[in-house]
C-alpha cells in the first residue's frame, strides 16, 4: 500500500437538519485511483465535495470531523480555502467550460494565480493539453470558442484546465456519465495515465468503470461508508452483504 | 385499434385569429404613428435645422442646442446609472444574503420603476439641487455654482429614474450565469471576487447592455423630471466651457450650465409658443430627430452587445 494522501476521521455532514454523511472514516492512498460507488443520493458526491470544501459554497451545510491532506486538517479555521482548491482540482459531471477560447480556458487558473508571462502560459497550455491527450485535436484551434468542441473533447479540456493549476489531487464527479462509450474509453485511459502523477478520486455510477479504472473502491449507502477495500476484492469477494447486492445488481 | 379522424379545432382557430388580429392592429398603429411623423417631419430636416438654434419665436431656425443637450444629458445619465446599477446588482445578487431587509430592497427597486416621473423631478430638485448642490457651494465656497438647476443634476435625476431598469436587467443577467461555471472557477482556486470579475460579469454583459439600451430610450424621452432641473426654454449657447490644464485648453461639456432638451423643446413648441400652428412642422421635425437620435444611441449599445454575444459564442 502506498502512503496515505487523504485521511478522513469521523466525518458527519448535515444539510440543515438532514444528515447526509454519517461517521465516515477512510484513508485514500497517494497516486492511486479511488472510486466511490453507491446508489443515487447515497452521499458519494457530497463526500467528494468535502475533500476540496466545495460544500462551503452551499448555505446551511454543517460539517463535523476531520479531513487531513498530507497531515494538515483542511477544516482548520486558519486554512486558506482558495489555496486548498488549487491543490485539489475538480472535474465535474457535465463539462463546465467557460464560454471563452480553448486557450483562455486553460490559462484561467494559472492567470488568477498570478502567472502573466505569455511564454510560460503557452507552455502550460501545450503541456496540459498533452497530458489530457487533446493536444492534437486542439492545437490548431486554440483561439476558437471552447464550446465548439465535442462533448468528449470538452470533458478532456476540463481535465486539462484542472491540471493547469498543478494540483496534487484530482476529484472527478462522474466525469464520463454524459459521454458516449468511445469518449468514455478515452477518459478512462487518461485517468490511467494520470495516476502516475496524481492522486485521483472518482465518483461513478458505472460499476464496470469503477472496476476498470480504480485501485480501490468505497461503497456508500444512505450516507454511510459500508465497505472500502481493493477494487478486485469489492467486485469479486465483498465482505458485506449490501456491497455484494449492489455490485451484482440486486438493488440500486 | 380504431383510429379517429381529425376533428376541426375551432377554439384553436378562433384564438389564433384573435392573436393575429391583435398583432396586426398593433403593427398598424405603430406604422401609422411612425409614418405620420416621418412624412410630416422629413420636410423640415436639413443640415441647418440640425445645427442652428431656434429663431423668431421658435417658428424658424433649428434645434441644434436641443440635440446637443439631449445627447449630453443622456451620456452623463448613462455614466451615473450604469456603474451604480451594475454594482448594486452585483452586491444584491452575489453578496447580500436573502433576508427580510434585502427582500424589501428588491421589492422597492421594482416599485421605483412605477413611480411617476414628475416625482423624480421634485426629488431631484429637493435632493440634488437644494441639498447636495447648496451644501457643495457652502463647503467649497463656490458662490452659486452647484446649487442651481444644471445639466449635472438633470442627468443625476434621470439616472435615478432609470436605475431600476439597469438593476433589474443586470440582476436577471447575473442570475442566468450557470452555477456550474462558478463552480468551475472556485474549483480552480479563484476567490469570489475573481469569479465574479472573470466569469460572471463577462457573461452578464449582454444583459447589462440590454438594460443600458432600455435606460437610454427611457431617459432621452423624459420631459417631466427635468422641468425644474435646468431644461431651458430657449438657450442658444451650448453648455460648453474650456477645460484648461496649464495653457492647453479643450472645449468640454460644462455640467453646471443649463441646457435645451429635445423632448422638452417639443413640449414648449406645442404648448408655450405664441403660435403653435406655425411651429407644427418644426414639432414634427424635432420628434423625428428625437426618435432617430434615440435609435442611434441604442444602435451603439446594440453593436456592443452583438460583439459581447459573439465573443461568448452565443450567435
Amino acid at each position: 500500500m502506498k502512503e496515505t494522501k487523504i485521511s478522513v476521521k469521523d466525518l458527519n455532514l448535515y444539510y440543515g437538519e438532514k444528515q447526509a454523511l454519517r461517521n465516515i472514516t477512510l484513508d485514500i492512498p497517494e497516486k492511486r485511483v479511488t472510486a466511490f460507488i453507491g446508489p443515487s443520493g447515497c452521499g458519494k458526491s457530497t463526500f467528494l465535495r468535502v475533500l476540496n470544501r466545495m460544500n462551503d459554497l452551499i448555505d446551511h451545510v454543517k460539517i463535523e470531523g476531520e479531513v487531513f491532506i498530507d497531515g494538515v486538517n483542511i477544516y482548520d479555521k486558519s486554512l486558506d480555502v482558495v489555496n486548498l482548491r488549487k491543490n485539489v482540482g475538480m472535474v465535474f459531471q457535465k463539462s463546465n467550460l467557460f464560454p471563452k477560447t480553448i486557450y483562455e480556458n486553460i490559462v484561467y487558473g494559472p492567470k488568477i494565480n498570478g502567472i502573466r508571462d505569455k511564454k510560460l502560459l503557452d507552455e502550460i497550455v501545450e503541456k496540459t493539453l498533452n497530458q489530457a491527450a487533446i493536444w492534437n485535436e486542439a492545437k490548431d484551434r486554440l483561439n476558437e470558442n471552447a464550446l465548439s468542441l465535442s462533448g468528449g473533447q470538452q470533458q478532456r479540456l476540463c481535465i486539462a484546465r484542472a491540471l493547469a493549476v498543478e494540483p496534487e489531487i484530482i476529484l472527478m464527479d462522474e466525469p464520463a456519465s454524459a459521454l458516449d462509450p468511445l469518449s468514455t474509453a478515452k477518459i478512462e485511459e487518461l485517468i490511467h495515465d494520470l495516476k502516475k502523477q496524481y492522486t485521483i478520486v472518482i465518483v461513478t455510477h458505472n460499476m464496470q468503470q469503477a472496476a476498470r479504472v480504480s485501485d480501490q473502491t468505497a461503497f456508500f449507502y444512505l450516507g454511510e461508508l459500508i465497505e472500502f477495500d481493493r477494487t478486485t476484492k469489492i467486485f469479486t469477494n465483498p465482505s458485506m452483504k449490501q456491497t455484494e447486492d449492489y455490485v451484482t445488481g440486486r438493488f440500486g | 385499434m380504431e383510429l379517429k379522424k381529425r376533428k376541426k379545432d375551432f377554439s384553436g382557430f378562433i384564438s389564433l385569429g384573435i392573436v393575429r388580429l391583435m398583432f396586426f392592429f398593433l403593427a398598424f398603429i405603430l406604422i401609422l404613428l411612425l409614418g405620420k411623423i416621418f412624412i410630416e417631419g422629413i420636410g423640415v430636416i436639413s443640415l441647418e435645422f440640425l445645427i442652428d438654434e431656434p429663431r423668431n419665436n421658435m417658428t424658424e431656425g433649428g434645434i441644434g442646442p436641443a440635440i446637443f443637450g439631449t445627447v449630453a444629458v443622456t451620456l452623463f445619465m448613462v455614466l451615473f446609472a450604469v456603474p451604480l446599477g451594475v454594482f448594486s446588482a452585483i452586491y444584491l445578487n452575489e453578496y447580500a444574503k436573502d433576508t427580510f431587509f434585502t427582500r424589501i430592497i428588491r421589492t422597492s427597486i421594482n416599485n421605483l420603476a412605477g413611480v411617476p416621473s414628475i416625482v423624480f423631478g421634485l426629488f431631484g430638485l429637493g435632493f440634488f439641487i437644494l441639498f447636495v448642490g447648496k451644501n457643495l457651494d457652502e463647503v467649497f465656497e463656490t458662490g452659486l455654482l452647484f446649487g442651481q438647476p444644471a445639466l449635472l443634476w438633470a442627468s443625476a435625476t434621470l439616472a435615478v429614474l432609470v436605475l431600476p431598469i439597469v438593476i433589474v436587467s443586470t440582476l436577471e443577467a447575473l442570475n442566468s450565469v450557470p452555477k456550474s461555471h462558478r463552480d468551475a472557477s472556485y474549483g480552480l482556486g479563484a476567490t469570489k471576487w475573481q469569479t465574479i470579475k472573470n466569469v460572471v460579469v463577462p457573461q452578464a454583459r449582454p444583459g447589462i447592455l440590454t438594460g443600458t439600451i432600455l435606460a437610454i430610450s427611457r431617459g432621452a424621452g423624459e420631459t417631466a423630471p427635468i422641468l425644474f432641473l435646468g431644461a431651458a426654454f430657449f438657450l442658444p449657447n451650448l453648455p460648453i466651457a474650456d477645460l484648461c490644464i496649464g495653457d492647453y485648453c479643450i472645449p468640454m461639456i460644462n455640467p453646471t450650465e443649463q441646457f435645451m432638451y429635445l423632448a422638452y423643446h417639443i413640449f414648449i413648441m406645442a404648448t408655450q409658443s405664441s403660435n403653435p400652428t406655425e411651429t407644427l412642422p418644426l414639432q414634427y421635425g424635432s420628434t423625428l430627430v428625437l426618435i432617430v437620435l434615440t435609435f442611434l444611441l441604442n444602435i451603439t449599445a446594440i453593436i456592443f452587445r452583438y460583439r459581447f454575444r459573439k465573443s461568448l459564442g452565443r450567435l
